[in-house]
């Protein structure tokens, strides 16, 4: 039916949001609302001497000020990251203590020290300017390498030389051997630049104390609200869990960066109590590139082999990962399990190692961005493999197609077993979409107009659907990443979809009601999607790691079943006849080859007026189910981008940039090309524009969009987009999630076109064209140009 | 204070507000009308992007005590009993993904409309990327705001 699984159904949650009734987090006012603002440190490194608020608080309409040692009598709990990981040397990682707000030092520019409540936020802010807190400067060190170095300043008592693990996986003496017997081998130094993520609207959070119930309510820009009630809870002993309410309405893009449960949440929600007020407060952009969880920012050497015919025979890669000040939620899962276990690419590669430095740095925390660790590994596996086609001399598609996995389920030494894929169809469908054939005569039409046209590849793998509860488990991670739903057929037939996963910009409201419909024939007018209150909905992990397809849906899915099972009772038992002879089809319930039936909603008021069930059935048709992948699902594509590079400015133009991905079972393929082109964007943004620069002593240089250039509608081309699909076979819808892709595939492929333009292959992103006229300078013009 | 009485979407509005007062918080504060989104402090999203006496304007730069008498037309004001074309164009063209950033492209979108058929200049798709430089998604890619804009272009 039309507005089942696979149509490109128009989004039911757009007519809110295109006539401005969208409610976001900063639309929404309390009666008794005052406004929190931080007080923030300047210094990138430096010990509290004191801190002075009187002028502030002699200001009127300044209601406190509140400092962290306040807030730590109080039993307020530090900040924990989520992940538990060991160094090589079987050691548990040394990670430094977050307290909310600082208690003696701070460790990075834009660390709160002290809140200020006032009346209005315009005063809260200047009244947060005329605190006075004395500090004593420190030496800082931003370079993660850097931080490594003997004498390096050091941030934290616990972390001996900054190094917070020393992790490996794989085997290091087999990929020894299989590098020491190759007959060829790439060597390359790579630097995956730190990234801002950058959604639109600025984090922001309205704590609400009710004294006579001693209850709390946060209204928050949240990807996963019931998480930052379990940690606000069970950790940060804000309040337990049944006097605690998360909601996250309208958010405004997340990427990751609202995933993790920051120090302003934490501090307004304690200053409500202190204050008997309502508490506010909206990041302004500079805030937010000051406090925000960074990405990326990994420092890599890596080292392929190849036999004389360019199968790949070892891997060996040296990372060394900017973990900042502080340890946020998932900053230790993701240069590890979600970086070292993608390092086999598309490719059967027996001996691979990994080895990764966590290390604290006077920089704001690093965490999960758009891709987590999935990026990174990308960038490494496809700038080698392509610097390495070169080298040798080789169409880089074929050494590609030479080494590509072929049957599955295939186990790679990097723990992850693959359960589908096509790369060779993927690697097709995205040649011939791209007009690989016409390449070289497109290449020698740019050079008669005096312009280097290149081609790059890029045939990415990642692992979503985040994750097997069992197995992350096993690997350090302190929650399951399962996720709930709960269905509820009202009497009248429509339905109520409660889930744990959390919109902000997906569609879930539309997809999800699409798998609804699809299921039971119901037009999707009769279905409505509640998520994002953790009064209303039960449990949830939330949305990140492209899991709200393979895991939330599939939850809903499960439920469904439980649902249909009563469903097909209810109705044998009315219509006299045998379960097994029950289908579901648009929106009725019949008995197979014959002409009795009821109506949907017929099933429905039966089951609530409970007059005719089953002896022992229960009344009402609610149904609620928690989903626990199996396994990781597994997105894989090609992605072809063609530049054109003036090389008289270095400026680069995507003149074409081609995905064919493999997501599985497409629910709503207009959704899911959205994702693609967002994703895309992002990584063309890292691999041209997009930079976070720390100077050497801490100071953030890129603070706002007139340093960190985002990318803007002419700095991106249309997409040219394909699909080949496989099943993923780990669960029932078949889907593998497709969020990250664009962003994980996307910088190397870019990066091979620039530099396969260019005849250059010593290019660091992001690729500005003052980076891209001095690399053309390096070696010269490439003879086609001259 | 400054008193301050403006036309907001065709109704008159006014207040007694702080002389630094930008029409963003004057929209957004004063009379509620939350759909105009602030995202930068450096005029650089565009989020907060409104019609001031039919042109477009980024409210987060321009004080409201400066606009005494204008006309205002904020996103919530387009829809007239049915959605504008470009309200409609942007949900047939899936041109939104979070909605944060979207109320600014679609004022900006009719203005740039508006002017290329006012000077009966031709709205490419390389135009519509170009006027679009100060309107930032991170969630769309601008890919399927071009479809929009243009397509909203044909039935305007």
């Amino acid at each position: 039916m039309s507005e089942g699984i696979g149509a490109a159904v128009k989004r039911k949650e757009d007519k809110r949001f295109i006539t401005g009734r969208g409610k976001y987090t900063d639309d929404i006012r309390m009666e008794n609302q005052a406004y929190g603002a931080f007080v923030r440190s300047p210094h990138a490194h430096a010990e509290i001497r004191g801190i002075d608020a009187t002028a502030a608080l002699a200001m009127e309409g300044v209601i406190a000020v509140h400092t962290g040692p306040e807030l730590k009598e109080d039993g307020i709990g530090d900040i924990i990251t989520g992940w538990a990981i060991h160094s090589k040397d079987g050691n548990p990682m040394n990670v430094g203590a977050w307290n909310p707000m600082a208690t003696a030092r701070v460790r990075h520019v834009g660390e709160p020290v002290a809140i200020v409540i006032a009346e209005s936020q315009a005063l809260a802010r200047l009244a947060a300017e005329a605190v006075e807190v004395d500090y004593e400067e420190l030496p800082a060190v931003a370079a993660a390498t850097r931080a490594l170095e003997d004498g390096a300043p050091l941030l934290h008592d616990n972390v001996p030389g900054n190094l917070i693990f020393d992790w490996e996986i794989g085997d290091e003496a087999a990929a020894d051997a299989g590098l020491a017997g190759a007959a060829h081998i790439t060597e390359l130094d790579i630097v995956n630049n730190r990234l801002a993520p950058n959604a639109i609207e600025p984090r922001s959070a309205i704590a609400v104390y009710n004294d006579i119930d001693d209850h709390y309510t946060l209204y928050t820009t949240s990807q996963n609200p019931h998480v930052a009630r379990l940690v606000l809870s069970a950790f940060y002993n804000v309040a337990p869990e049944h006097k605690l309410r998360v909601i996250a309405p309208d958010v405004g893009g997340g990427f990751g960066s609202k995933i993790y449960i920051y120090p302003e949440e934490i501090t307004c929600l304690w200053a409500s109590m202190k204050t008997g007020r309502s508490v506010k407060w909206t990041s302004d952009r500079s805030e937010a590139f000051m406090t925000d969880a960074h990405a990326r920012d990994h420092v890599t050497k890596a080292r392929m082999g190849f036999d004389a015919d360019g199968k790949i025979v070892g891997l060996k890669v040296n990372t060394v990962a900017n973990i900042g000040a502080y340890a946020s939620l998932f900053a230790t899962a993701t240069p590890t399990y979600l970086y070292g276990t993608l390092l086999s690419g598309q490719y059967d590669i027996t001996n691979v190692y990994c080895d990764v430095k966590a290390v604290h740095t006077n920089t704001v925390p690093v965490d999960a961005y758009r891709g987590a660790g999935r990026p990174e590994a990308t960038f490494v596996m496809e700038r080698l493999m392509e610097t390495a086609a070169r080298e040798m001399g080789m169409d880089p598609a074929e050494l590609r197609r030479r080494n590509f996995i072929t049957e599955f389920p295939h186990q790679t030494p990097v723990i992850m077993t693959y359960d589908s894929g096509d790369f060779h169809a993927l690697l097709e469908k995205g040649q011939a979409a791209a007009d690989v054939a016409g390449f070289a005569a497109r290449k020698a039409e740019a050079a008669s107009r005096g312009k280097l046209r290149g081609i790059g590849y890029s045939c990415y793998i990642e692992a979503c659907g985040i994750a097997p509860s069992k197995a992350v488990g096993s690997l350090g991670a302190g929650v399951g990443l399962w996720e709930s739903a709960e269905v509820r057929v009202n009497p009248v037939g429509t339905i109520e979809i409660l889930t744990g996963s959390h919109a902000h910009g997906q569609g879930h409201e539309t997809t999800f009601a699409q798998v609804v419909s699809d299921r039971f024939g119901l037009p999707m007018d009769n279905i409505t999607i509640v998520h994002g209150d953790t009064d209303k909905v039960q449990m949830g992990m939330g949305t990140y790691g492209s899991r709200s397809g393979a895991v939330g849906m599939n939850a809903i899915v499960k439920a469904m079943d439980k649902v249909e099972a009563k469903v097909k009772k209810i109705a044998a038992h009315t219509l006299e006849a045998s379960e097994d002879d029950i289908v579901i089809e648009d929106g009725e319930v019949k008995v197979a080859g014959t002409d009795k039936k009821m109506a949907w909603h017929e099933v429905g008021l039966a089951a609530y007026t409970a007059h005719n069930l089953p002896d022992g059935m229960e009344p009402g048709l609610k149904e609620g189910a928690f989903y626990d992948p199996t396994n990781f699902t597994f997105p894989s594509g090609t992605y072809i981008c063609e530049v054109e590079v003036d090389p008289e400015t270095g400026v680069v133009e995507i003149v074409q940039f081609t995905a064919a991905d493999d997501f599985g079972t497409v629910i709503n393929p207009m959704i899911v090309e959205g994702q693609v082109h967002g994703g895309v964007t992002q990584g063309i943004g890292q691999a041209l524009l997009e930079n976070v620069v720390y100077d050497e002593d801490g100071q953030l240089i890129t603070g706002s969009y007139m340093d960190y250039c985002m990318p803007r509608a002419d700095d991106v081309p249309s997409y040219v987009l394909e699909h080949s699909t496989t099943v993923a076979p780990s669960n029932p819808l078949g889907v593998k999630g497709c969020g990250e892709a664009g962003a994980i595939g996307s910088p190397p492929a870019v990066i091979n076109a620039i530099t396969d333009a260019i005849g250059n292959n010593n290019l660091t992103m992001p690729a500005t064209p003052q980076k891209v006229w001095a690399a053309i300078q390096e070696v010269g013009l490439p003879q086609a140009a001259e | 204070m400054t008193s301050v009485t403006m036309t907001v979407n065709g109704k008159a509005a006014s207040g007694d507000v702080p002389g630094e007062t930008l029409l963003s918080d004057f929209l957004r504060e004063h009379l509620r009308l939350t759909g105009t989104h602030v995202g930068c402090d450096t005029s650089q999203c565009g989020a907060c992007v409104v019609h001031v006496d039919g042109k477009a304007v980024k409210s987060c730069t321009v004080l409201a005590a400066s606009l005494d008498g204008a006309e205002v037309t904020t996103v919530e004001g387009l829809a007239n009993g049915e959605l504008h074309p470009m309200q409609v164009a942007f949900n047939e063209n899936h041109g939104l993904q979070c909605g944060f950033c979207t109320p600014g492209m679609i004022m900006s979108g009719i203005d740039m409309i508006n002017r290329y058929k006012a000077e009966g200049k031709e709205l490419t798709d390389d135009a519509i990327r170009h006027e679009l430089e100060g309107n930032i998604c991170r969630c769309t890619g601008y890919h399927n705001i071009v479809r929009s804009i243009k397509d909203a272009a044909a039935s305007m």
